[in-house]
């Protein structure tokens, strides 16, 4: 009789990430770290001014430098075409510059020095513009117009006749609206018995992914290119390459070395990727673009800035009546994925609490400033901070505990919003009463609210804040899939092919994970791979908190397979019904005893050397049940919802407005926790970049111009500064999920700056609107010296 | 062409002769010249710890040296940690811990981590996250990472003892 194997599961174990110890080891080669034989190296050269016409340009004296190989500028790449999510700018300006990052010309040299020397011989003419840099200028009339005349290429060389070249511009400033309404608003203001009123202002700030952004470009002798990239969206990437190139996708490959952070920011293409490609091409040679940090700064997509005036009302007995929105994004000076972000926003504004009356309107505008990108929480850190200060001040209007009344309005499961939202699972309300009970949350905040009068240079106050965010997946595309293939060699090793992207949020771990609970095996037996497009399957991206449920289920799809397909063939061998084996801990055994029948890399090498073992296996997770949103912004995007709660106390020092984050104690609806580590890690890793918002970082813009593009004056939470954490997870065990999981990659960022408002006003009776709560704002208004904000759009 | 100087060091224990342009920084040189990539390039201006190598048992980074500060010194980069005892705890630590995520930040601070407990055995958690303050990180968060250096000091301790 063979060896007793008992049940195991991997769910819920502390896993250690599959590519930790090459990384800590600095073994890793990051893009950073590749070079490419017979490489060149390209350095771009940015506008010297905000908004200017380009008058002339002078790339002479450059390209006689020598060791200089290329210098290019739009005249010489008449093929290239409007770029990114609104295609309205194109790589290399022509005529004009919107903003000190636009892209002028581009040089290939030997070395980088001679490229930056190249730069420096470039001459070029501008005639200035005024500059627009107050988004709340850009609808005013008269405005300076940023798209007033069509742009782009010619179209010549392209394989696609007829495809669009060209941004045909804007005889205004708008670059995008939305607006979503449900119930009567008017209606439910005549309901109410309070009724608020207020503008919220959020700021710039950027991802500062500690690996710069870079890129290596090359053409093979048949033309097709391959591009190392750090791309957040692979198989995207490949298909706008091949547009921007007029050449069949098929001959673009993208190759992902580990990325050094994404965050959101590599989700859309910019203008660096294709000007490196177009000196590949103009050279013949593998081209490697790298930024410096401070280039990191200025050419890099930030946080989407917004003004947003909000009114919300309640009835006395604590029902949410209606909410009304608008907002001002400053969409800078051109369009990508920030733009968007009411999509996520809207969500918050109607279904995160059940308000029966909503109406959100989103003016995305022009400016000289720089241009917003999407980033961890999508829009959500910007409307949640408005959303729960108001939960608060309607609290406090009507007389109810902060908890009671959000638990009053909070969302139960089972529900399908007014926007179309369906929640198979939701943990909202238990996540509200564990962060509130672990944080002693009503008590403190009744006992700070007293002390507001009382002497003393330090206050305490406590604040809450709750989230929804999608967690499985997101129908942002026509798809929103992900593909797996999944094969055994002869010695029992499992490798997995999966489309979806490691950024270094562990998603790599966490299939592998799956795949070995499916299996029983350990976590040594599986390799995976997801970092070429000629070899994995299609897959829409690292976005929206997705990876682990979309590529999760696709993963376990195909394990799925491999297990029914083994356990066919053990049946066959041992003369028993697949239905009673099992696989445990490395072995084929049976499932009412554990006795071990055959160890599984043996039988797999057995099934290898007889016919038809096939062992192969694929599997796409394609359509969750999730629902793409109709004109009106109804639907239900994603097939699980993610939701949190997290309580943050602070200490605010009333002499010089110094407020010190002291603790968060979260409870996060995660579905369920699969590796542990790893899920810590992400909420750690999310509350931290929440307080930066917060608290420290601010990227200054005055006159479309970026005053601090450097960690010396971009603050960054460093490790002293973090607060004390205490997570707790909800486990509501999503039906859809992989394992019962959700998605919680943005999730933990979201709720900080909301809840550390409402924190700094219990601990002073001070609320403040804007964005970041550094010493000088505080002050501010903890001595009266802030204006009142306030934004409508015209009429 | 610039001006170049000869100079020797002693780098991850190997002795060191190269010619560098005068006017290289000491990053430059280990990535470029060297060909070592385990020490980062976040900054450039000693601002995020990326590129922490220790020079004569000193940790300082590597960014805001020229490569002819090396000249006669004993250099130690992450590469020379994988046979140090304490350095290689802490890489195990490190991958254990959860303290590594997209891992551009790593190396930089298992080199500080490694100075850290080097001069202090004993640090507690308030005095780890001081002495890993010039060190950014943007996933983590830094409580695993802490959590690693505790447990490197822990087992050195317990290998002392």
């Amino acid at each position: 009789m063979g060896a007793l194997i008992q049940k195991s599961s991997l769910i819920g174990t502390r896993i250690k990430k599959l590519d930790a110890p090459e990384k800590a080891g600095g073994k890793t080669r990051y893009v950073h770290d590749l070079d490419v034989p017979g490489q060149l190296h390209a350095k771009i050269l940015r506008s010297a001014r905000v908004h200017a016409l380009i008058k002339r340009i002078d790339t002479s004296k450059a390209r006689e430098l020598p060791g200089v190989h290329a210098v290019i500028t739009a005249a010489d790449v008449p093929y290239q075409r409007p770029i990114g999510v609104g295609k309205d700018h194109l790589p290399l300006k022509t005529d004009r510059v919107r903003s000190p990052r636009d892209e002028i010309a581009a040089v290939a040299a030997d070395t980088v020095e001679i490229a930056e020397a190249a730069l420096a011989l470039i001459e070029v003419e501008y005639e200035d513009l005024p500059v627009l840099s107050d988004p709340r200028d850009s609808l005013k009339p008269g405005a300076p117009l940023i798209h007033p005349e069509p742009h782009g290429g010619d179209g010549r060389d392209s394989l696609k006749p007829g495809a669009p070249v060209a941004y045909a511009g804007k005889p205004d400033n708008i670059a995008m609206t939305f607006a979503y309404e449900q119930g009567d608003v008017a209606a439910g203001e005549a309901q109410s018995d309070v009724v608020v009123e207020d503008t919220f202002k959020l700021h710039y700030v950027t991802h500062c992914c500690m690996g710069v952004s870079g890129v290596i470009a090359e053409f093979d002798a048949m033309g097709n290119l391959t591009m190392y990239s750090n791309t957040q969206v692979p198989f995207l990437h490949k298909r706008e390459f091949a547009e921007i190139l007029s050449m069949d996708p098929a001959r673009v490959r993208i190759i992902q070395p580990p990325i050094g952070g994404g965050f959101g920011s590599k989700l859309d293409i910019y203008p660096f990727e294709p000007i490196c490609v177009f000196l590949a091409k103009a050279t013949r040679r593998p081209v490697k673009l790298v930024f410096t940090r401070e280039e990191e700064f200025l050419a890099s997509p930030t946080r989407q800035p917004v003004i947003l005036t909000l009114r919300s009302g309640a009835k006395r007995d604590g029902t949410l009546t209606f909410r009304k929105v608008e907002t001002l994004h400053d969409n800078g000076a051109y369009t990508s994925w920030g733009a968007t972000t009411p999509f996520v926003m809207m969500q918050t504004i109607s279904s995160l609490y059940r308000v029966p009356h909503c109406k959100y309107h989103t003016t995305a505008v022009y400016t000289n400033n720089p241009y917003a990108g999407s980033f961890r929480g999508y829009g959500n850190l910007q409307s949640t901070f408005a959303v729960e200060q108001h939960m608060d001040k309607m609290a406090d209007a009507i007389g109810m505990d902060a908890l009671e009344f959000r638990l009053k309005n909070a969302q139960d499961p089972g529900e399908v919003t007014p926007q179309g939202m369906h929640f198979k699972t939701c943990g909202l309300k238990d996540c509200l009463k564990t962060a509130a009970q672990f944080s002693d949350f009503q008590a403190k905040r009744r006992a700070n609210a007293a002390n507001w009068k009382s002497p003393g240079r330090t206050k305490r106050g406590v604040g809450i804040a709750s989230m929804l965010h999608v967690g499985g997946g997101a129908k942002i595309y026509p798809s929103d899939g992900c593909g797996s293939i999944l094969k055994i060699d002869d010695f029992g090793t499992v490798t997995l092919i999966t489309g979806a992207s490691e950024i270094g949020q562990g998603s790599e771990t966490v299939l592998a994970q799956l795949v070995c609970e499916e299996l029983g095996l350990p976590m040594s037996a599986v390799r995976v791979v997801n970092s070429d497009t000629d070899i994995t399957p299609w897959d829409v991206g690292v976005h929206a908190s997705r990876t682990t449920f979309i590529a999760g289920n696709s993963a376990i799809g195909a394990a799925q397979k491999a297990r029914v397909k083994i356990l066919t063939a053990a049946g066959a061998r041992f003369d028993m019904p697949p239905e009673r084996l099992e696989m445990r801990g490395g072995f084929i055994v049976r499932a009412d005893t554990g006795e071990a029948l055959v160890e599984f890399s043996k039988f797999v090498r057995s099934l290898h050397f007889s016919d038809k073992a096939e062992l192969v296996m694929t599997s796409f997770y394609y359509e969750p049940p999730s629902r793409h949103q109709d004109k009106e912004f109804k639907g239900d995007v994603s097939a699980a919802y993610a939701w949190a709660t997290q309580v943050v106390e602070v200490e605010v020092d009333m002499d010089s407005g110094l407020v010190r984050l002291v603790k968060v104690t979260g409870a996060h609806d995660v579905g369920r926790v699969l590796n542990r580590l790893g899920i810590e890690g992400q909420v750690e890793g999310g509350i931290v970049m929440g307080q930066g918002y917060a608290f420290t970082e601010e990227m200054i813009v005055e006159n479309g111009v970026v005053k601090n593009p450097a960690f010396r004056d971009y603050k960054l939470v460093t490790a002293p500064e973090i607060p004390e954490m205490e997570v707790h997870f909800i486990e509501t065990m999503d039906g859809e999920g992989p394992q019962g999981a959700k998605g919680v990659g943005e999730a933990p960022a979201i709720c900080v700056a909301a809840a550390a408002a409402n924190a700094i006003y219990n601990a002073t009776g001070v609320r403040i609107y804007e964005l970041p709560f550094t010493p000088e704002r505080v002050y501010r208004a903890l001595k009266g010296l802030v204006e009142k904000l306030s934004w409508k759009a015209a009429a | 062409m610039s001006l170049h100087q000869e100079i020797s060091f002693t780098l991850n224990g190997v002795v060191t002769q190269v010619s560098v342009a005068v006017e290289m920084s000491a990053l430059d040189m280990i990535r470029t010249v060297l060909g070592m990539t385990g020490t980062k390039y976040g900054c450039g201006e000693g601002e995020c710890g990326a590129c922490t190598i220790l020079v004569d048992g000193l940790s300082l980074n590597a960014c805001l040296l020229f490569a002819l500060d090396f000249d006669g010194r004993e250099i130690t980069t992450i590469e020379g940690l994988a046979d140090d005892a304490l350095g290689s705890r802490l890489e195990q630590a490190f991958a254990t811990s959860g303290a590594v995520q997209c891992g551009f930040c790593s190396p930089g601070l298992v080199v500080q981590a490694r100075h850290l407990l080097d001069k202090n055995p004993d640090a507690d958690r308030g005095e780890i996250k001081r002495g890993i303050e010039g060190n950014l990180c943007r996933c983590t968060g830094y409580v695993k990472i802490v959590d690693a250096i505790v447990s490197a000091a822990a087992a050195a301790a317990e290998k002392e003892a």
